[in-house]
């Protein structure tokens, strides 16, 4: 061919980065932006079909069980345990971080090791919530008959109260059913953030162990790694106040 | 020295941030640490608020919607602080921040137009497309619906 005879065009030959960052960490950031817009259209359209609808399930009424609790009405403990795991395997992962600048293979293989405890640890907690709220029964007031309904993608038995039963239980009608398939969907999709996350770090746990970034000369992959991890953290911040909270 | 070693690793990379000392970025951590989980306890105490607000008859859904707002707030001041100290995203020159920052300004679109397609929804709902008045309809509003637990 012609054209090979010419010496190829030198689009971008490597240089100074405006940004002053390295390529692989800009990436990264452009990649968590956009997938702060998928999160987004996700909390925004449960937003949307939260607001067209006359009645939501009070968040302190379905999300009030504690392992080994049994009936017993703690709203919100749960789910303020999750955030403070969440929390401090953030600051396990700035901690790793901080190690890597300063080339100190122990103290990132200390630091990772406890932010992927950590990142078990919630998804540990979301597994039991989950199900908690699929395997549980609540008695439903549906067309004059009561029927056991339990929390899926397509029930939903947090509905409005109809009233008082002769045994003095109260009896709840079926509430919205986007109520489920939003939370199972949006908590779901964190929780595989998160799975990836540990994954990830696992990978970088026993890249440090062996030397790798030693051999290197940095340990920038671990900042990578970390901007994930805060990234899901980040999330979390968010899918906390819109289904647990607000 | 560690400077010299880290800029041959990537070229593109013009100058560093000044060699951190350790105790002042632990510290650093520590408060930020501190400020993340105070935070996180005053929205658990509001949450908590809004829950016993529920459980009295005739209370204020302005005082609850009021109480709301503070903790999205808060929630807001959260993220600051993970993605500026934790992310170190405050250390970056100036160019990237913006160019993270600006275009999530669009969330300003999004969410206002959304929800307020949301709640012309709900309009449309309880007045049969506008047809009728909510009254004919003896819809509940959202606000009168028993929450359940309230007697």
């Amino acid at each position: 061919m012609a054209t090979a005879a010419h010496a190829e065009p030198k689009w971008w030959g490597g240089g100074r980065s405006p940004f002053n960052v390295e390529y692989g960490k800009l990436m990264m950031w452009y990649f968590l932006m956009s997938d702060t817009f998928t999160f987004g259209a996700f909390l925004i359209s449960y937003g949307t079909i939260r607001f067209s609808q006359n009645y939501w399930p009070d968040p302190n009424h379905v999300f009030n069980a504690f392992p080994f609790a049994g009936h017993m009405n703690l709203p919100l403990a749960f789910v303020s345990l999750m955030t403070f795991i969440l929390i401090i395997s953030s600051v396990t992962m700035v901690l790793a971080v901080h190690a890597g600048h300063h080339m100190d293979r122990k103290g990132v293989i200390k630091w990772m090791a406890w932010t992927i405890v950590g990142g078990f640890a919630f998804l540990a907690c979301q597994a039991w919530e989950w199900t908690h709220l699929i395997t549980g029964d609540h008695a439903v007031l549906i067309d004059g008959k009561i029927a056991e309904l339990s929390t899926t993608v397509s029930k939903n038995p947090w509905g409005p109260a109809a009233g008082i039963m002769h045994d003095g239980h109260e009896v709840m009608t079926p509430g919205p059913v986007a109520f489920g398939g939003y939370f199972f969907g949006i908590t779901g999709f964190h929780g595989f953030h998160v799975f990836s996350g540990v994954i990830i770090n696992i990978i970088m746990l026993v890249m440090t162990i062996n030397g790798v970034f030693d051999r290197k000369g940095h340990y920038q992959m671990i900042e990578k790694a970390g901007l994930y991890w805060h990234f899901v953290d980040l999330v979390w911040v968010f899918v906390f106040l819109c289904f647990y909270l607000i | 020295m560690s400077n010299e070693m880290s800029s041959s690793a990537y070229p593109e990379v013009t100058f560093h941030h000044a060699p951190s000392d350790t105790d002042s970025t632990i510290k650093k951590i520590i408060r930020t640490t501190v400020i993340l989980s105070v935070i996180t306890m005053i929205e658990l105490a509001l949450g908590f608020g809004i829950y016993f607000i529920h459980q009295t008859p005739d209370y204020s859904h302005a005082l609850v919607l009021f109480i709301k707002g503070v903790i999205v707030i808060l929630s807001l001041a959260k993220a600051f602080y993970i993605v500026s100290v934790f992310m170190h995203l405050g250390d970056e020159i100036r160019n990237l921040i913006m160019t993270i920052i600006v275009p999530l300004m669009l969330f300003i679109w999004f969410i206002a137009a959304f929800l307020y397609e949301g709640n012309s929804w709900l309009v449309l709902r309880n007045t049969r497309g506008g047809s009728v008045s909510p009254e004919q309809q003896h819809i509940q509003k959202p606000t009168d619906a028993k929450k359940p637990g309230v007697e």
